[in-house]
């Protein structure tokens, strides 16, 4: 006995009232600003043919708190905790491009003690940012909680040496102008080497559970390619420049700080699609760890501020200057112009995660709405930056 | 690199008519830059791009700058009779430089890694017409920078491919980074004011005119007594 | 209901295996210790609330691990983070979709008062100028800790609200507004720039 198998196309549907339309409307989504995972307060207009991505409208300005026009009306010193508010994740790095441009604008000089003092908290800094990114993006994907929780391990313990070094958590405000805020507490630099030594336990674990995971695989590769010719005209920078292919490290093309003073490479991709934006903070990660264990065997100690700095009524010569840092999201610059007074004229920061987003809509079209998670997931942003 | 002189002479080389003015940074960043005619900027904005020495194929930063109508004071010391007898006097001249807007936009070179070159480009006045040429065609960068400036400043790009508001909403017709903008008046309520704060806040307070200040400040003392 | 029970005979009888309680005493127990907070992020706060339910601090021990993405399934909403004019007719969006009872809890400065970013033409100056807010943290941000306090708070909030008589919850009286109106953009400002229903701002006077 033969069982007669019933074709899709033999049953017989009834009309549908809607005709034949079924194809070519696009129907417009509005997703965010309170969506889930749009790290913040990100709105994206989607016009979408059934599922896949025809148009992409990002909508910004939901978190412009006027950083800038405050920032002029300011002293220079009272714009240093905002900056930490910019990218919350990361507010060592930002003290450092603030404080970095006016000391170009005023041509201070930092001692040694304090320009090795940034560079661990920044390579700290960029630590618990791509754990955390890397958490975060795999949520996107659909591993719910497990990656975030582990990465939030971690960040806790960067967290605590943050907070005995600086007094808060997450709202440094460590640096100053010539130098940092205080030195180490007894004991922190070994508790530093601790959390640094044991820090490749956690990359190993990610890569094992992740990396080489089928679902991670089939949902990034080939998602979200961006050309590198493309990556560098729309001002891309940072991991996601790197992941294109472009050789562009301010860390080495500047060489601020010390950082020519350490030994270290600068992972590159192949592709440029979210597997390898995803890949490069992992690898970033491990060439972070290698710099601290450099920094801490070469730190001595020493003075932390340079005596001549003016801290208050502090008022830099007449000019104008553009400072920048490589920041773990890409490139972080504020530029400063002083008319002599004690407030800056002009203050404006250069965001990376909003110069990043020129390109978002060129990445999602042709993919389906459930990759543009995963491609804004790559991009890394935060939306304190993306609006200032 | 080049330097900024011959970098001004071989792009008037290259666009015919351009005229390029060095403005020198006095402060110790020594980062000076080169303001270009609008007619030409574009033209010139190509070149520097193109260009196979300069390849400033990054445009990192476009920042929007308001400049308000100034008045510079310049002293001269003048010879002049005075009483038949020839002295030298002090001679104090005002010139009024009207105001205006600002964009200035900081390259870079990712293929032979230098810069930064800064270039900048000024509207006639402050005005609700200020207009610039926009340079996204040029460097893609500057797609939502441009469209920042716009947003706070009031420039208008010219060839710009989407110019909308972008931070703020689409009903909101101030400038508000301008620095004359006044914000709305919602100070009703401050807890620790200060300074103009102060000022903006005390028209909220409530007035009783049969208190002075000094008795004010005994009143509240009494009511913490109580 | 009215009347209390008598302590002396409810440990009695809880030593006899009985477990005597009151309607509203089980449905503020089970209200409490299951609070559903929207998942809803502004800034820089929402950071810390998501450290308040990871791994070290973890709130699922109070109940409220259930991050719920729909305003529709959730009974808190933790304001974390700067409330922009942009964002505020959104999150009173938010608040009216919720349904009742609903709680709100104000995290950090801005939420409170705009904080560090008061001065801001674009900051709003305080949510409790459009939705009624229950708990109050200061701190920029507040740490971890702080929220979780905040949540005890709430909970002992909700613990002591009464199902009937006179001094009923805010939620069962009929008269009492569960939406608010939702500001609108306007040419200057937002219209209005405050509720006059809900935001009382206190009088003071200074020389």
């Amino acid at each position: 006995m033969s069982a007669t198998v019933q074709t899709l196309e033999a049953i017989e549907r009834p009309p549908v009232s809607m005709g034949s339309r079924l194809e070519g409307e696009l129907l417009e989504v509005s997703m965010g600003p309170q969506h889930p995972s749009t790290h913040g307060v990100f709105r994206m207009n989607v016009a979408l043919e059934g599922e896949v991505v025809r148009k992409l409208k990002p909508v910004f300005g939901y978190l412009h708190r006027n950083h800038e026009k405050l920032g002029e009306n300011m002293s220079y010193l009272g714009s240093m905790p905002y900056t930490d508010r910019l990218d919350y994740f990361c507010s060592m790095t930002n003290n450092w491009a603030y404080a970095l441009s006016v000391e170009k604008l005023a041509g201070i000089k930092v001692p040694e003690r304090a320009e090795y003092l940034r560079v661990i908290l920044a390579e700290l800094t960029r630590l618990q940012n791509h754990a955390s990114l890397l958490g975060f993006l795999l949520n996107d994907m659909g591993a719910w909680g497990t990656p975030l929780m582990y990465a939030f391990r971690e960040r806790e313990k960067i967290l605590d040496l943050f907070e005995s070094l600086s007094g808060s958590r997450m709202m440094c405000d460590y640096m100053r102008f010539g130098g940092c805020r205080c030195d180490t507490p007894p004991g922190w630099m070994e508790r530093a080497k601790q959390i640094v030594d044991r820090f490749p336990h956690f990359i190993d674990d990610l890569e094992q559970l992740v990396v080489g995971n089928e679902v991670v695989i089939g949902r990034t590769q080939n998602v979200g390619i961006l050309s590198p010719d493309l990556a560098i005209n729309a001002g891309i920078a940072g991991p996601m420049l790197r992941a294109s292919g472009v050789n562009y490290d301010i860390r080495k093309v500047d060489g601020y700080g010390f950082y020519p003073r350490f030994k270290f490479r600068i992972p590159l991709g192949e592709h440029g699609d979210t597997y390898d934006r995803l890949m490069m903070r992992v690898l970033e990660m491990r060439e972070s760890l290698s710099i601290l264990k450099q920094a801490f065997e070469q730190i001595q100690p020493g003075p932390i501020m340079n005596p001549k700095v003016k801290i208050r009524a502090f008022r830099p010569p007449v000019g104008e200057a553009y400072g920048r840092i490589e920041g773990p999201k890409g490139e972080l610059g504020f530029y400063l112009i002083s008319d002599g007074g004690q407030n800056p004229y002009r203050y404006r920061v250069r965001p990376p995660s909003f110069v990043n987003l020129t390109v978002l809509e060129d990445l999602c079209l042709g993919h389906t709405v459930a990759d543009v998670m995963v491609i804004l997931g790559s991009v890394d942003i935060v939306m304190g930056e993306v609006d200032r | 690199m080049e330097s900024l002189e011959q970098i001004k002479a071989r792009a008037e080389r290259a666009v015919s008519g351009a005229q390029i003015a060095i403005v020198p940074n006095p402060g110790p960043a020594q980062q000076s830059s080169l303001l270009i005619d609008n007619e030409h900027a574009f033209a010139v904005a190509r070149f520097l791009r193109d260009d196979p020495t300069l390849r400033l194929d990054f445009c990192s930063n476009v920042t929007g700058v308001d400049w308000l109508d100034r008045v510079v004071k310049k002293t001269v010391k003048m010879k002049r009779l005075v009483d038949g007898e020839e002295k030298e006097v002090d001679e104090t001249t005002e010139e009024k430089i009207p105001g205006y807007l600002e964009a200035v936009y900081h390259l870079y070179s990712m293929t032979h890694k230098h810069g930064p070159v800064i270039i900048r480009i000024r509207t006639r006045d402050r005005g609700d017409g200020a207009r610039l040429p926009s340079l996204t065609t040029i460097w893609r960068s500057a797609e939502f920078q441009e469209r920042e400036i716009f947003d706070l400043y009031g420039v208008r790009f010219d060839g710009h491919p989407d110019l909308r508001r972008i931070l703020m909403w689409d009903e909101f017709v101030d400038y508000p980074m301008r620095k004359d903008y006044r914000e709305p008046d919602d100070y009703e309520w401050e807890p620790t004011p200060h300074d103009e704060v102060l000022e903006k806040a005390k028209r909220h307070y409530t007035q009783r005119p049969e208190l002075d200040g000094a008795e004010k400040i005994t009143a509240g003392g009494d009511a913490l007594n109580r | 209901m009215t009347e209390p029970i008598d302590e002396r005979l409810r440990s009695e009888l809880q030593q006899h295996g009985v477990w005597v309680t009151s309607m509203q005493e089980l449905y503020n127990w089970g209200r409490k210790n299951s609070i559903w907070p929207l998942q809803f992020g502004l800034a820089c706060c929402a950071i810390e609330m998501i450290a308040t339910a990871a791994s070290r601090y973890d709130i699922a021990r109070f109940g409220g691990e259930i991050f719920r993405p729909s305003p529709r399934q959730a009974d808190l909403m933790i304001v974390a983070g700067t409330v922009t004019k942009k964002m505020a007719p959104q999150i009173v969006r938010l608040y009216n979709q919720m349904a009742d009872p609903k709680y709100v809890i104000a995290m950090g400065a801005c939420a409170i008062s705009g904080g560090p970013f008061k001065q801001g033409y674009n900051v709003l100056k305080g949510i409790d100028r459009y939705i009624p807010v229950d708990v109050y943290i200061p701190g920029c941000p507040p740490r971890p800790e702080a929220l979780l306090h905040a949540f005890m708070e709430l909970q002992r909030k909700i613990d002591s609200q009464k199902l009937s008589g006179a001094d009923k919850a805010e939620h069962l009286k009929p008269e009492q507004p569960s939406e608010f109106p939702v500001p609108l953009f306007g040419e200057h400002d937002l219209e209005s720039s405050a509720n006059p229903g809900v935001f009382h701002p206190p009088e003071i006077e200074r020389a």
